[in-house]
């Protein structure tokens, strides 16, 4: 592994401008570290949270990592929010051919990656392959990040997800000394290995690992949240009649704001869209939440009717039904879900009352 | 040839009695045949009749001003029909006609009950029978009240 | 196929009413169609309107004709029922687990429908009758909300007459012209012999009657495995993508909609779930 100064991981970002990537990552944009279209790192931005609490903060440093997670997931690149499936027009089906460019993640946190992996699950190994989802998975460099710190909403240690990266990036940086920073780098792919070699740093010592590695270590105890995974998901199927179930919907407003911050969630509904002058109809898919009426709508009315069961069906699904259908948890404790619910409701504190018999 | 108690008991409401028991109702019941279209019973008269079916069908109508003669019920071979000779008032909620040629074992209600208020035993064993029958008839009734199938036109 | 969510228009062969809310559309199978089996469905799609799930009601060894019989409850229905000969639809499928007909072989099939859980049940039959040495008593319960509301009377009846099934067809409520059955298709299964040690059961209609139907098939002897019902949920991708037919740990488009009863039963007694 090498080490970079900051200017060094700078002129890496420029290098991936120049060698023709589509470079995404931290953007600061209202009042929040969102993901898009990059030039250069945003320094010096932290962030803070609790249960329906978020504000940007300044560090008054040099970090380009020193900020948690915002409201963005990396889901939007690979699984947009809208896109056009095919198009109507004379009579014929036409499929809309997506030939997505290079692209450059950058700044993907541990939680994150393991996100990813997780829709990977879903949309490639399957009986069916979405292949749009496929060609621009393909098409993307990771540029991962281990933790130096965590929010106060995170729980990355309850499932193992983080805070250092285990996921398939194709490289990985720790972010050390907040004041001056470096980084320790390690380039995983060949094409990682080719861009890193273009340039160049110096060989970490033994003395760097080791910062490194305290950098990590704090952040995992800077965790104070939990969700022990073991027998969550007998424990919440046996759950199904509990009274929390009640008090949890008292509070929820079935906004749905849980679903759309959340890396993994991936239900979408579809619409048409016809266009009144060129007669031509798009047939558009969209990120659905199962806490609207029409998720779970059938000739007999939804199923999912009052909030109750709405909330029931999220969670369970998340931590219970996902083991089942992809043989992983879909929750890699992010805590997205409970920095922008509108209410403060916290998965953590239900899950533990699920868990007590009433 | 055979008697209405060797009859009865090849009847499944009345399976499994004991032959000193059906012979005692046996009694109470005489032969019937019912033509297509014959009346059975009019709704609201005076309950005084079980019909054990043996063979053929019997409809149970009821009538509504507004929308005519309805089935809402036929019963079968292995059926009975007149459960409510053993509930007072003794009246019949519906009308039971036969649909097709219908042999009956016609049961006197009153003789019946007189049997079964005389040996509680009795009593208390076809009381277990009719509730059964019963059961079946409301879950059966409850499915058909949901209209499930969709919006009730006639 | 290469992209499951891309479906191929066909042309309509004919479209037929059988009851006031349900019409039968007789589709050109789409070039590469790979076929289907009892139980399975089609993502049937109308430009401008959008997509639903069908069960397929035809004869799986008809490879010229796809056949759906559907009741038009809502847009993207009512718009299907509007096809002829002149328009064409767009087709994705087949999907989803079909109906065991293998494990029937051998012994008694029951079949229990009710109002349009009739549609996916006719393939049943059509597969069962096409080698019908395999089976011995095959029984048809089917319930409808009144006479005229009766999928397929002719073709059901003409098989009863046959004695190539037995035929139970009943209605909810009827005129008294009516010379057929009155009452819950439910309240039936205790009229007919059953051999629970060699029995496969299969059930489709709204959940209610489903799970009516199989209790009575419990007490009748029959192991709830080899009970089986077709679940209903709101299917929008038919691919395990979008979420919406979730039951549990199943995806219904995926795992069902055909399912072993004791797979689903207790899921079926949590309400809203």
């Amino acid at each position: 592994m090498i080490q970079w100064t900051a200017e060094q991981l700078d002129a890496f970002v420029q290098l991936l401008h120049d060698e023709a990537y589509e470079v995404l990552g931290p953007v600061i944009r209202d009042g929040a570290v969102t993901y898009g279209a990059m030039q250069a790192l945003p320094v010096g931005y932290g962030d803070e949270q609790a249960a329906g609490h978020y504000r940007l903060t300044q560090r008054g440093d040099q970090t380009r990592f020193g900020y948690n997670l915002g409201p963005s997931t990396w889901k939007q690149f690979l699984f947009p929010p809208s896109e056009t499936l095919f198009s109507v027009r004379d009579d014929l089906i036409h499929p809309v051919e997506n030939q997505p460019g290079k692209r450059a993640f950058i700044g993907v946190r541990a939680c994150e990656m393991a996100a990813i992996e997780v829709q990977d699950r879903v949309f490639l190994q399957g009986e069916y392959t979405e292949r749009r989802y496929e060609q621009r998975r393909q098409q993307v460099f990771i540029v991962a990040v281990n933790c130096s710190q965590a929010a106060a909403t995170c729980f990355c240690t309850a499932n193992d997800d983080g805070p250092a990266v285990r996921g398939s990036a194709d490289m990985v940086l720790t972010e050390v000394n907040p004041q001056q920073p470096w980084y320790l780098v390690e380039a995983i792919s060949e094409t990682a290995k080719k861009l890193v070699a273009k340039i160049g740093g110096a060989p970490a010592n033994d003395e760097q690992h080791h910062q490194a590695q305290a950098a990590v270590n704090e952040a995992a105890e800077q965790i104070s949240r939990q969700l022990p995974r073991k027998g969550l998901r007998d424990a919440l199927f046996d759950a199904l009649e509990h009274p929390q179930w009640d008090d949890v919907a008292s509070r929820c407003l079935s906004c749905g704001n849980c679903t759309q911050v959340c890396p993994t969630c991936f239900c979408s509904t579809t619409q048409e869209q016809t266009d009144l002058v060129s007669m031509e109809v798009r047939h558009q898919r969209l990120w659905d939440s199962c806490f609207t009426e029409m998720h779970s709508y059938t000739t007999g009315g939804a199923i999912h009717h009052k909030t109750r069961s709405r909330y029931r069906q999220w969670l369970t699904h998340k931590l219970a039904a996902w083991e089942d259908q992809f043989d992983v948890s879909g929750c890699t404790g992010c805590g997205r879900c409970i920095s922008w619910c509108p209410v403060g409701i916290d998965l953590t504190e239900e899950v533990e009352i699920l868990r007590k018999s009433p | 040839m055979k008697d209405i108690a060797d009859e009865l008991s090849e009847h499944p409401f009345f399976e499994g009695l004991a032959p000193e028991t059906l012979s005692l109702i046996a009694g109470c019941g005489v032969n019937a045949v019912y033509k297509p279209e014959e009346l059975l019973a009019r709704e609201g008269s005076s309950a005084d009749e079980l019909f054990v079916i043996r063979k053929g069908r019997v409809a149970l109508l009821m009538h509504s001003t507004e929308r005519g003669a309805l089935q809402v019920d036929t019963r079968d071979a292995g059926d009975v029909v007149g459960l409510s000779f053993l509930v007072p008032p003794y009246r019949w909620p519906v009308e039971a006609r036969a649909v097709q040629t219908v042999h009956v074992i016609r049961m006197d209600g009153k003789c019946l009950r007189d049997k079964c208020n005389a040996d509680t035993a009795l009593g208390y064993e076809l009381m277990q029978r009719v509730a059964t029958a019963l059961m079946g008839h409301l879950n059966a009734r409850s499915i058909q009240l949901l209209d499930l199938y969709g919006q009730l036109e006639l | 196929m290469n992209d499951a969510l891309i479906p191929e228009l066909c042309n309509v062969n004919g479209r037929l009413e059988d009851t006031p809310d349900v019409f039968t559309l007789d589709l050109v199978p789409p070039p590469g169609y790979r076929g289907f089996a009892p139980g399975q469905f089609n993502m049937l799609y109308v430009p401008g309107a959008g997509e639903a799930a069908i069960s397929i009601s035809g004869d799986p060894e008809d490879s010229y004709r796809l056949v759906h019989t559907i009741r038009a409850v809502g847009d993207v229905t009512s718009q299907l029922r509007t096809r002829d000969g002149h328009s064409q639809v767009g087709v994705r499928g087949p999907f989803g687990k079909p109906w065991p007909i293998d494990a029937a072989r051998g012994g008694d099939l029951i079949i229990v429908a009710g109002g349009i859980g009739m549609a996916p049940m006719r393939p049943v039959l059509y597969a069962a009758l096409a080698d019908r040495a395999s089976y011995d008593n095959i029984y048809l319960l089917y319930g409808a909300r009144t006479p005229r509301d009766i999928l397929f009377q002719e073709q059901l009846m003409e098989w009863h007459r046959q004695g190539a099934i037995t035929a139970i067809i009943t209605v909810d409520a009827a005129r008294p012209s009516w010379k057929g059955d009155v009452g819950a298709v439910t309240g039936f299964i205790g009229r007919i012999p059953v051999n629970p040690r060699n029995t496969v059961a299969m059930i489709c209609g709204p959940e209610i009657m489903m799970r009516y139907a199989a209790s009575e098939l419990l007490v009748k002897g029959i192991p709830m495995d080899r009970i089986h019902v077709s679940m209903e949920r709101n299917m929008k991708c038919a691919t395990a993508f979008c979420g919406h037919c979730q039951l549990g740990p199943y995806f219904v488009c995926r795992d069902g909609p055909v399912f072993r009863y004791s797979d689903v039963a207790a899921m079926m007694e949590v309400k809203q779930f």
